[in-house]
Formats: C-alpha cells, structure tokens, sequence
C-alpha cells in the first residue's frame, strides 16, 4: 500500500449528495477484476459518460481544468450504500488520493483507509467553502497534510480535521490492514492453540 | 457484574486483543465463506502480498450469484466474465485447498442457504462472509455478518478488526395467526425498527413467537435483518437448533457432539443481560405482508391501501415516500390487492429452502398461473428433496419454471432480471432502485403471498384463495 503522509494535488469539487458506491461504480462492473485495464473508466461511469459512451461535459472530472484531479471534494453522505470495496478501487485506479466530504458511508470511510486513500470529514460550510473555492479557481490544488491533519488551498484556506490514531500511523507507514496485524502474528497463534484445544472440550 | 447477551459471550470468546487506538477488537473468525461475486478481489489481495491462506480448512467457496437458473453447466452462462468469476473462485479454491462446492457439486447453492444445511454454521461461531445477508445463519446462533472487502485479511489472517456493535433485543411475543409465516414476521419487524433503525446494530430475536420458529423460518428472520440496518442478527440456540445439527456433514459428532450440546446450552443472553434498546412486538397482530416501496420498511398487510404522501409532516420523508411511489408506478389509496402484478420470483436465501417451496406448493396446487413465475432452490439439495416430494411437478404443472439453484432473481447478476418498469412479487429480501435489474418494481412478499399473486396476477391475500 502507497503511504499517504502529504499529498499536494488537483482538486475537483463535485456537488451531489447522496454519491452512492451504486454511482461510484455502477454494480455491472462488479464482475471485473482490478487487473482490467478499463478499471480507471468504471469510475462514476453512468454519471461521466452517456449512454453512447460520449463524456458529459457537466460532470466536472470531464472538464479541462480538471483532468488528473487526485482530490475529491464531495458532499453529504459520500459512498453510502451498498458496501461495495471496489468503489474504492475504482477511485484509485482513477489516481484519486483523497476524498474530503462532510460525512461518509461507514463501511466506505473503512475500505478508504483499508486501500491507503485518505477520507477526511470537514463540516459541511468548510466543505461547501471549498467547493465554491475550487469552481471559482478550476485548476487549484490542494495540500492535504495528515501529520499535520490539515488541509490548506493556494489561497490561504486551512482546516483541520480528525482521524483516529492507529488509521493515521497505518497510513503514514503504509501498512495494509494485513500488514497491521501480522504484527500480532504470536498472539494470534498463540490464541488458536488455545481456541482448538478448547473446542468440544 | 452485570449479566452478559449471547453475543457478549461469542465475542468474548473470539477476542485475541483490543486495540485501544481504533477501539477495534481483533476476532478470531471460525468459518469464512466466499462466494463467485467478489472473493477474486479477496484472493488478488493475498496474491499482492504474498501471503498465503492461513487455514484453508476453515473456509468454503460457492458460486452463487453468477450461476445460471436455467442449467448447471458452466458453458450455458452467457457472459464470459461470469464463466470468469466462477472459474475463479474454483481455480483459487482448488489451489489453497479450501472446500468448493462448485456448480456440479450435489451440496452447491447460495451461501447463506448451503452454510447451515452443512452443519458448517454452528452455535457461538463466528462466521462471515462478503456478503451483506450473512446475518441468516445467525438463525443457529451463530454470530455471523457481512464483512465487504475484508475476506482478503481473513483469508491471510483468520482474523478480523471489528468494533463492539450495539444491541437491540426484539421481543416477539404470543403466537401467529393462521396463514402468517416467518417472512411476515420479518417484514414487520423490519417496518417496525425502520429501515435504518437497527443501523450498525446486532439485534438478538426473543420471545415465544421467536422459539416457536423451525430453523429455516429462524433463518429467515435474521436474513432480514440487513433491511433494518442491522449487522447482524441472532437466536439463542436450542433443542431445535441441535435436532437439526445432529448428522450433518460438518457437525460434531460422537463425543465432541455431546460437549458441543453442553458448549452450547450456555449461549442464552443472561436474565440480567441489558441491551441499547429493547423492541417488542406481538406475533398475534401481524398479517400477511408487502412491501410497496423501495426499503423493506415500506411494507404493509395486504388488506391495506398505498399509503398518501401528503398526510405526512416531515418533508424529507414525505419526499422519499413521493420518490418510491413513483419509482413503484403507485397511487396513493390504492387497494394492496389491487395491484396487478408482471412476474413471480420464489427463491433467494430468504425464502428458498424446502418449507418454502412446500408452502409455495400448497398454494399452487391445482391452480393456472396467469403471470410468469420463476422458483429457484436455494441449492441443489433443495432441489432434490423438492424433486422427491413432488414439489417440481406441482409448479411445473401450474405453469412456473422450475430452475436450477442459486441466487438467480434476487439480484439478477446471473442474467435473471425483472425488466424496466415490470412488476415483480418476490420472495427475496430487497426492493431497492433497481435491485432486480435496471426500472425493476419489486414487491416483498412470503412464498406463499407470491404464489397467490402468480395464481391471480396481482397481489392477494393467500387467506383468501
Ligand atoms: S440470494 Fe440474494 S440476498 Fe441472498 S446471497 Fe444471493 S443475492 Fe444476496
């Protein structure tokens, strides 16, 4: 897994509230592996492309002054439904490191920090700031400091936000979820041995 | 100190530690189930790492989801990512030596049905799988959820970072009435928490109402328990539950079975266990339900009419109900039993074992469909006990399409859809914005509801018939 300690990168503000993971990457690309070479075009697909294949111009990751974005900027309820992780995997096959967003779908937030990309909640009016701030200045980027736990725009507007502790290191190092617990690996076997020989006993 | 629920003694017993950081306790996981429509993501994660499956024999693959109901070879599966995903799935069992029941095998089915009817699931286990409908085999008392995308990590680790979950206890008092049946009960209990009511919640199920259930209408229960918001969903085991462990394939048995019986008989939540919200309801009011919207929330009895947005306060509720009705196609005050329905789905790991292909039978025996019904097995032992009671001839002389096991309508990933704006009476779990396929109207129901509906092309009360 990438770490993910400061990341300065194009950001794109999208609008809707309620993106759902179905919006994300719509269910009939569940049947595909990572490994596809399309993975990248599953992303928001039915909201990028129309139903000839023609990109919509309104949906802002199609415009110019967007193109590469890594940052998302989101509104209320960003990845809810269903808990689909390879909504996840499509946002990192587009190159998307962060997502900031109001509030999340839980299990989404969850598969985020799983996958080395980093979901931040703002409060809505900071969010809503910086949207508004991305549409009047298409193009600008964002820092996104997690030691710090900062996010800052070229003109001078800073917020905090909050994450928890063993998310934060694992991010910083990069250590997958796996990784994370096979530091506990003697532990584990040493609970198997006593949960096997415990059983029917 | 204060007495403990059934799943404070399971969780327990799985802790191996607390992480004090994240608040997530690390579990051990018995059983974890892995299923054709996204355990490849699973094995591509291990594969990334370099890791190999920890303890294969802890872990069962089926394909289900992608499985054709019209046949069980692997060529007559139309889209090549299908044949894919199955290959798959048997490729990466093959080579870690988990168990496979692939498509010819006689135990193959949907995961949810195939687990218990096994004797895999078992009282005070934890068992998960990707799948969000896990809760069903909580129905043997058996702690079981959906986990997403973490099969991978299990398959490596045989463990799990779970936070503590909330409880809710939903006591269902008194007895049923005629021709009431558990997915009745499931739909109002559903309706009654709401559709986000049980959010990020296990809910224990109590009461007489609750231990008079056969295990398959318990399973029944706790498979709905998703549509409240709920994890997990759980019945404390009993002489119900360990009759019908006794023999199977991957049950105990000889002396270990008589210690699993004492290993269990503890797992009852204590006197004195408190839980964050108790729910009652009584088994004796509930009559049989449907589902008119788009959550499982939105369900009503039968003898009632589409309810009218515009009696209702709340703006965003009123929004949503306005949103469903037209979604649904739907006037308020209409008659339930007046909508004229397109199709029958009876199957699903809701509603797709033997007693509910029985019940489906009863009602369909020496009765003309008057609109297409599809009935799938919940597996192929489904099928086969089904084949030798009869059951076949009495759908297929009906008029319904007897098809093979698997998830099939439920969710339509195998092909299987309701077309747009088509309205189906299903006995599956969700009514969701195109769940069964893209504009799909979906109504919830019993089998034996849906068998009624397919016999009268619209809904109808089977009290009636
Ligand atoms: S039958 Fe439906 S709910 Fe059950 S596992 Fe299959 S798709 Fe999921």
């Amino acid at each position: 897994m990438e770490p993910f300690v400061f990341h300065r990168g194009l950001a794109a503000p999208i609008d809707a509230i309620n993106l759902d993971t179905d919006q994300i990457l719509p269910a009939r690309f569940l049947r595909k592996r990572r490994s596809d070479p399309e993975y990248k075009t599953f992303l928001f697909h039915d909201l990028r492309f129309d139903p000839v294949g023609n990109e919509n111009q309104n949906f802002t990751l199609n415009q110019e002054a967007f193109r590469g974005a890594t940052i998302i900027v989101g509104n209320s309820n960003f990845g809810g439904g269903s808990s689909r992780e390879a909504a996840v995997f499509a946002l990192e096959a587009f190159g998307i490191r962060s997502v900031i967003a109001p509030n999340f779908g839980d299990i989404f937030y969850n598969n985020c920090l799983k996958n080395g990309l980093l979901p931040i909640v703002l409060t809505k009016p900071e969010t809503d700031q910086l949207r508004k701030t991305l549409h009047q200045n298409p193009g600008s980027r964002i820092d996104v400091d997690l030691n710090e736990q900062r996010v800052s725009t070229d003109n001078g507007i800073t917020y905090a936000f909050e994450i928890n502790d063993t998310a934060k290191s694992n991010l910083m190092l990069g250590l997958g979820q796996i990784g994370l617990t096979m530091m506990h690996a003697q532990r584990i076997s040493e609970f198997e041995a006593r949960y096997n020989a415990q059983l029917y006993s | 100190m204060a007495g403990q629920t059934i799943v404070d003694k399971i969780w327990q017993s799985h802790e191996i530690l607390l992480d004090p950081g994240s608040g997530e306790s690390l579990l051990y996981i018995d059983n974890l189930f892995l299923t054709d429509s996204s355990s490849f993501h699973a094995f591509d994660l291990i594969e990334k790492e370099k890791l190999p499956v920890r303890n294969p024999k802890q872990i069962f693959g089926v394909p289900d989801h992608f499985a054709s109901s019209k046949s069980k070879k692997l060529l007559d599966i139309a889209d090549p990512d299908r044949i894919a995903r199955i290959n798959d799935l048997e490729s990466n069992c093959k080579k870690w030596e988990i168990h496979h029941f692939g498509l010819d095998d006689p135990r193959m089915g949907i995961t949810h049905v195939v687990g218990p009817e096994q004797g895999i699931t078992q009282p005070g286990k934890i068992v998960l799988c990707g799948d969000s409908h896990t809760s069903t085999h909580g129905g043997l008392g058996a702690l079981a959820f959906g986990i997403g995308g973490q099969s991978g990590h299990v398959l490596a680790t045989q463990c799990l970072w779970q936070k503590k979950l909330k409880q809710i206890r939903v006591t269902v008092s008194g007895s049923r009435q005629n021709m009431v049946t558990a997915k009745d009960l499931a739909l109002k209990i559903v309706s009654t928490l709401g559709a986000g009511g049980a959010f990020g919640h296990i809910v224990e199920y109590a009461g007489e109402a609750i231990t008079a259930l056969s295990i398959e209408e318990r399973l029944t229960v706790c498979n709905m328990t998703i549509e409240s918001g709920g994890r997990a969903g759980i019945i404390a085991p009993d002489q119900i539950t360990f009759d019908y462990l006794l023999g199977k394939d991957f049950a105990p048995n000889g002396r270990d079975w008589e210690n699993a019986v004492k290993f269990w008989k503890t797992l009852q939540s204590d006197p004195e266990a408190e839980f964050d919200r108790e729910v009652f309801i009584d088994a004796g009011s509930i009559e049989p339900m449907v589902s008119w919207g788009n959550t499982a929330e939105e369900t009503l009895p039968i003898t009632a009419y589409i309810p009218d947005p515009f009696s209702i306060e709340d703006r965003d509720r009123r929004e949503s109900l306005s949103n469903a009705l037209e979604y649904m196609g739907l006037t308020p005050g209409t008659k339930m039993t007046d909508i004229k329905i397109d199709q029958v789905f009876i199957g699903s790991c809701t509603n797709g074992r033997i007693e509910d292909l029985r019940a489906a039978a009863n009602v369909l025996k020496n009765h003309t469909i008057k609109v297409p019904a599809l009935i799938t097995p919940g597996s192929n032992l489904v099928r086969k006990a089904a084949e030798a009671e009869g059951l076949d001839r009495i759908f297929i002389k009906a008029g319904c399409t007897w098809g093979e096991a698997g998830c099939s309508m439920c969710v339509g990933m195998n092909g299987d859809i309701v077309a747009p704006q088509k309205r189906c009476a299903s006995t599956s779990n969700r009514n969701f914005v195109g769940r069964q396929g893209s504009g799909s109207r979906t109504h919830l129901m019993s089998p034996a509801m849906a068998a009624a509906a397919a016999i009268n092309g619209r809904l109808t009360d089977v009290r009636e018939l």
